[in-house]
């Protein structure tokens, strides 16, 4: 029989240290980590730090490109890197279902080994509770995360007319791919989640002093929110034009099938940038060096047509607002 | 297989503005279109067209959305079924978040109730054989589109010798509703554009009574811009040519003039015609929806469950204004509580309730005036 995660693996005994020991310290290896202690002590090289937290539930566990793990790294890593910041230290609660497959546990960690490595960042404490069948479902992860602030100023108060806006990648694959995998509607293709660090591209913009006013990953609410968000923190107006919008062709499928908008579809690896007037060509040339972010597109610019609105401009002249996604996403009907 | 672009084809920004071009040259008389169905709508307001067209062109948003039509009783019929125990009640899109006389389908889901949005009918097999011990109960809703898979689903539940799922049907037709907006004579439409998805099960034919007895054109139309721009393009060149008008269509890449007849063998079948059902903003309009069959009442949950069920007619407040934007008189902005009282998330009228009524669209895609109008 399969070795399966139990009650008392979270009991804090015996069995406990051998989860610990032989999981968890196994890969996720570091010397803060392992010197065990009840607090991790940690140097930093900046005086000023982000800090930042997020916990992660999705279903299913395992899908197209990824799982919740890599979701966990990636996610908390982007909010660190949204800020201008480079990621160091990673916390990870684990809260597992009683019953839980050890070697489907074993793939999740490894998952987020490797995500690590792409930021170079460490997990230097962690937390494991198991809980009733029924009490989480599957698998329920938490990580937060601590970061050198790289570049002052990085904020979504500060856009202003004639600065300009891009993507970093296509819009709507991680949603779509979730979406399609629960409700199990089949696809010729394969559509992978966009799940990805973005330390390695903002880290080359910050290199190579590109201005950027404000990155946002647009996870749940996808482009729309972001936009939105961005539209009424600085009180302008964000103009934007629709096939200047990178989309996947299956994730425009899959949307007209059921009637939803890509730009309300959760992304967890694309980022918004705003870029000062003149910028977007120097962060194209370099976002357009990196996998995760080389089909970044400049999609728009800020003005004051409005204020805290979003137009969404179509290629045959007519215009719409683009308004914040509301409640669930519930396919239409015919 | 060979891939077929259903899309990018149909948005091709030249062919949109050439389709432009030629309805402004060509549209000298005014001309209120219907569009009968939600998914037009959406695609006119999404897609913003009216900003291309011509002023005499305008549109009059029609009863064509399943959510937006079910009056207020039929959502408490499905909120009492959801309420009785060892229940699941499943439905599509929308309907769980329209309110009913005192909550909605997705509040009670909230409230611990077993509440199931499907995204195909289908789905009521997997979930009823996965709880053998409870009732399901599919709250069937839509147009002539939607009605073939649940006779489908009930055609399976036979033949499987399923015992735990019921039908609440409230499947309604399209031309009978067409029938009753323009009989009472104070309807401005002078065209209709026809439905998309309906058409391909019903066929086209459906809709020559109309045209016979209106002299109103009838012009089956795609839900992508261009077929929406080209089928109004046809609707202005039979005005412009002074002829019989007829039904048109565009949309014949998967409408036909007989329609999906194995479909409509299957609802013929199972259902049959109601003597009455009452539209929300409408009212009662006879023969306009469906029910199973006498010989299938055992898996009719309006038999099954009559007892739990409320028999009161509720209407919609006396601020709103639906049947009048139904029938053309007005317009989403003409309402009083547009966007104030009456939102998508605390809808007060039909045309509000789903993402696919008239209001709703308005709201959602706003008019883009200029700065501080």
């Amino acid at each position: 029989m399969s070795k399966k995660i139990l009650l008392s693996h979270g009991g804090g005994g015996e069995e406990t240290q051998s989860l610990i020991k032989d999981l968890f310290f196994k890969h996720f290896e570091n010397d803060i980590l392992l010197k065990m202690e009840d607090a991790a002590a940690l140097t930093m090289n900046t005086k000023r730090i982000v800090f930042t937290t997020d916990s992660f539930t999705v279903s299913p566990l395992f899908f197209n490109g990824g799982n919740i793990g890599k979701l966990a790294i990636a996610g908390t890593v982007n909010d660190l890197v949204m800020m201008g910041a480079k990621p160091k230290y990673l916390t990870c609660s684990f809260m597992i279902e009683e019953g839980f497959l050890f070697s489907e546990l074993e793939t999740i960690v490894m998952t987020m080994r490797d995500e690590m490595a792409k930021s170079g960042v460490l997990i230097v404490a962690g937390d494991t509770k198991v809980v009733p069948k029924g009490g989480v479902d599957g698998l329920f992860i938490n990580t937060s995360g601590v970061g050198e602030i790289m570049v002052e100023g990085i904020s979504a108060h500060n856009l202003k007319p004639n600065h300009s806006i891009l993507v970093s990648n296509e819009v709507g694959n991680h949603g779509a791919c979730i979406l399609a995998r629960r409700e199990d509607i089949e696809l010729e293709t394969e559509l992978k989640t966009d799940c990805a660090s973005l330390w390695k591209p903002v880290e080359a913009l910050i290199e190579a002093g590109v201005k950027v006013v404000a990155y946002r990953d647009a996870t749940r609410g996808g482009l729309s929110a972001v936009l939105n968000e961005w539209a009424e923190t600085s009180n302008v107006c964000l103009e934007v034009d629709e096939d200047k919008i990178p989309v996947a062709p299956e994730v425009k499928g899959i949307c007209e099938m059921l009637g939803f908008e890509p730009y309300e579809f959760a992304n967890e690896g694309t980022m918004v940038l705003c870029v000062e007037e003149g910028e977007e060509q120097k962060a194209l040339d370099i976002l357009h060096k990196f996998e995760e972010t080389k089909k970044a597109s400049f999609i728009g610019k800020v003005n004051d047509k409005y204020e805290n609105r979003v137009i969404l401009n179509t290629p045959w002249g007519s215009s719409r607002f683009l308004e914040p996604p509301k409640g669930e996403l519930l396919p239409r009907i015919c | 297989m060979q891939k077929v672009d259903l899309i990018e084809g149909f948005r091709n920004p030249e062919h949109i503005k050439a389709l432009a071009e030629l309805i402004k040259k060509e549209a000298t008389h005014k001309i209120n279109i219907m569009e009968v169905c939600g998914g037009h709508t959406h695609t006119i307001m999404k897609f913003g067209l009216p900003q291309i067209l011509p002023q005499t062109i305008e549109f009059v948003h029609g009863p064509g959305c399943p959510v937006c039509i079910m009056p207020k009783e039929r959502i408490n019929h499905a909120i009492e079924l959801a309420k009785m125990p060892n229940t699941i009640l499943a439905t599509l899109g929308d309907m769980i978040r329209v309110p009913g006389s005192q909550t909605s389908l997705q509040k009670l889901r909230a409230e611990g109730k077993d509440i199931r949005s499907l995204y195909t009918p289908l789905d009521v097999i997997k979930i009823a054989k996965e709880n053998p011990e409870k009732n399901v109960i599919f709250f069937a809703i839509g147009f002539e589109t939607t009605t073939p898979m649940t006779a489908v689903l009930l055609d399976t539940v036979i033949k499987e010798g399923i015992k735990n799922i019921y039908f609440h049907i409230n499947h309604v037709t399209v031309p009978e509703a067409v029938d009753t907006i323009m009989g009472d004579g104070d309807a401005k439409i002078d065209a209709f554009l026809g439905p998309s998805h309906v058409s391909v099960i019903t066929g086209y034919k459906i809709y020559e009574p109309i045209v016979e007895k209106y002299n109103t054109p009838v012009v089956v139309a795609g839900f992508e811009p261009t077929d929406v721009m080209e089928s109004i393009l046809r609707i202005v060149r039979q005005f412009n040519t002074g002829e019989k008008r007829f039904v048109d269509n565009e949309y014949a890449r998967a409408v036909s003039r007989e329609g999906n007849i194995k479909a409509q063998e299957l609802i013929n079948k199972y259902m049959k015609k109601r003597e009455h059902f009452r539209w929300r903003g409408i009212g009662d309009i006879p023969k306009s929806a469906l029910k199973l069959k006498d010989e299938y009442a055992a898996y009719d949950a309006e038999v099954k469950f009559k007892q739990v069920l409320p028999t009161q007619e509720l209407d919609d407040h006396k601020a709103c204004i639906c049947g009048s934007i139904l029938k053309g008189l007005a317009k989403p902005y003409d309402c009083k509580v547009f966007g104030k009282a009456c939102t998508p998330s605390a809808p007060m009228g039909s045309c509000m309730v789903s993402s696919e009524g008239a209001c709703s669209a308005y709201f959602k895609y706003g008019k883009l005036t200029a700065k501080g109008a």
